[in-house]
């Protein structure tokens, strides 16, 4: 590979999932990150208790990002041949843990906003 | 209940973030506003060939000239994403993953004459077409590809493609989906799986490993567990050009239990039978003397590559080597700059070049700007300063899930894009992953000139 720009990365991950799937989910990761921050200016605080129940979702998140990549590309755990490929698998796992945690701390921030901010002693 | 304690968020902080992303933005713009420099000429360049490397190197003259008249030539109104062919006979892509329009890749301002070139005359400067057009260049760069000489293998006919356990999956798209019908039947009832490769140069000496390795690996998964083998044959002495890498795969062979001929060139089939006839050389007999043999192979599944060739409108163009591959009739040229040795005007690219390595998609991204470079110093009359150096990568697929990124030059090197990160002789996941989802995407970027 010469040289990878950051189109050739866009193009490389609607190869991946297809167009239409690909800038679907790309919406729906900024709808969420953006809901997310809405939540965090308007609550001007994070909550713990929320956080905790995020921070359980998230080896949910890893595995479910995991196994859909592999199903995207036709790949199992016996395919690891090397740290590379660890690290490529674990950077996937991340990124599914992290997004789930948004996911549901956003949720429940939607869902429960006055009686969490009772809980805070706001 | 205690007041956890936590982070606080400001819109001012937001909004730097934003400010931030919009300048990244801003920069990615200038950027491309400052290549804009374009050099005006009146040059007329005819590209033979709208392939990888014809249409790459079209995309990438109209952003460097203006004015120039640039005219492909080529008949064919499909393009065809070769390096696919091999996921599509593995059952894991279907056809259409290979298939796109010509036109749709071509950038406006270059003429597409969308009929195969019929004759090339180096020295009045012409290039014919099938319908008698005749179009004048100053520059002419060849590079339409290379054809299957199915026909050198007797008994064999690519309507036979898919049926009785027969696969060839250079053939384009259609076939690779045929073969994929004739492999997995062998991967589900088994017998003798047969792999073959031909004696000439061929486009991407990867992929006859490939094939074998992802049906031996789907067989060994599938309905034939344990009721298959596998044999490799091919001409030459070794399992790839670079020893290397020959000696890796000889090592993941045995491994696997897949069986070589060496020295075996597939000369025949009968399909009735089932059996493939090989020439070998003389037998070990002092009595029989030097000489060849025939051997005789039996399959259930067999794959074909056949003898590849120059097309038969540069092998009477006069432009070939005369004392090198005469039986295939690459284009004569100086394996740094691609340019014609008799004929400074003329340029070869991609297959029909006749250079020790280099058919194959990863060396068109590489060959292309040597041209590109060479053709727009002459018009702006400096001598170009780029060169290539043989480079080539193959992501050889070891089985479904894994691969080795295999990146050589001339010289026989390893030259890895990502040294220390991904061995290149390791089987490794993301290697895999360049081959099955990258690889397209960087192909496609190339062929708009972009990469």
């Amino acid at each position: 590979m010469k040289e990878l720009t950051f189109g050739t990365l866009i193009a490389v991950f609607e190869e991946i999932f297809g167009h239409g799937l690909w800038w679907f989910m790309v919406a729906v990761a900024v709808a969420i990150t953006t809901l997310y921050l809405y939540v965090l200016i308007r609550d001007r605080s994070m909550s713990m208790r929320k956080f905790l129940w995020a921070q359980l979702s998230m080896p949910f998140g890893a595995i479910a990002s995991v196994l859909y990549v592999q199903t995207m590309t036709s790949s199992h755990f016996r395919d690891i041949g090397g740290p590379i490929d660890v690290i490529v698998l674990l950077g996937v796992a991340v990124m599914g843990a992290i997004g789930c945690a948004i996911l549901v701390y956003t949720i429940q921030s939607l869902l429960h906003e006055k009686s969490e901010q009772s809980l805070a002693g706001e | 209940m205690s007041r956890y304690p936590g982070f606080n968020t400001s819109r001012r902080s937001l909004l730097k973030l934003a400010a931030a992303v919009g300048a990244t933005g801003t920069l990615g713009l200038a950027t491309q506003s400052q290549a804009a420099k374009r050099i005006a000429t009146r040059a007329r360049i005819v590209i033979v060939g709208a392939g990888a490397a014809g249409t790459t190197l079209a995309n990438r003259l109209v952003e460097r000239l203006e004015g120039a008249e640039i005219m492909l030539v080529d008949g064919r109104q499909d393009h065809y994403y070769q390096p696919g062919f091999s996921l599509i006979a593995a059952g894991l892509k279907t056809p259409e993953y290979s298939i796109t329009k010509t036109r749709d890749w071509l950038p406006s301002g270059v003429t597409l004459i969308a009929e195969p070139a019929a004759a090339i005359d180096p020295v009045a400067k012409t290039v014919s077409t099938a319908s008698n057009k005749t179009l004048e260049y100053d520059f002419l760069v060849v590079a339409p590809g290379l054809v299957l000489d199915h026909g050198a293998i007797e008994g064999f006919s690519l309507d036979m493609v898919g049926k009785n356990g027969i696969g060839a999956l250079y053939a384009g798209p259609e076939y690779a989906g045929r073969t994929w019908e004739a492999a997995s039947k062998f991967t589900e009832e088994g017998g003798v799986g047969l792999f073959t490769r031909p004696s000439t140069e061929m486009k991407c000496a990867g992929a006859p490993l490939k094939h074998t390795f992802l049906i031996d690996d789907i067989a060994s998964r599938s309905g034939a567990k344990g009721k298959y083998e596998a044999h490799y044959a091919c001409p030459q002495n070794v399992l790839f050009s670079v020893p290397i890498v020959s000696e890796k795969v000889r090592m993941l062979f045995n491994s696997r239990n897949i069986a070589t001929h060496y020295s075996h060139t597939l000369k025949a089939i009968d399909p009735g039978r089932k059996i493939a006839f090989f020439e070998t050389p003389a037998t070990t007999s002092p009595a029989v003397g030097s000489g060849t043999s025939i051997a005789e192979l039996p399959y259930d599944y067999i794959h074909i590559i056949p003898p590849q060739r120059a097309p038969e409108v540069i092998r009477q163009s006069g432009l070939s080597w005369a004392d090198k591959w005469t039986d295939q009739g690459w284009v004569e040229c100086d394996q740094k700059t691609l340019r014609h040795l008799r004929y400074p005007q003329i340029f070869a690219l991609g297959d029909v070049a006749g250079v020790p390595k280099g058919k194959t998609a990863a060396s068109v991204k590489w060959q292309v700007p040597v041209v590109e470079d060479h053709l727009v110093a002459t018009i702006e009359g400096r001598e170009g300063t780029e060169t290539y150096d043989g480079y080539t990568s193959c992501p050889l697929i070891t089985r479904v899930g894994q691969a080795m990124l295999v990146e050589f030059d001339y010289h026989n090197d390893l030259v890895p894009s990502f040294p220390g990160v991904i061995a290149p002789l390791e089987e490794l996941w993301i290697s895999w992953l360049m081959k099955e989802v990258a690889l397209k995407a960087t192909y496609s970027a190339m062929l708009r000139g972009k990469a």
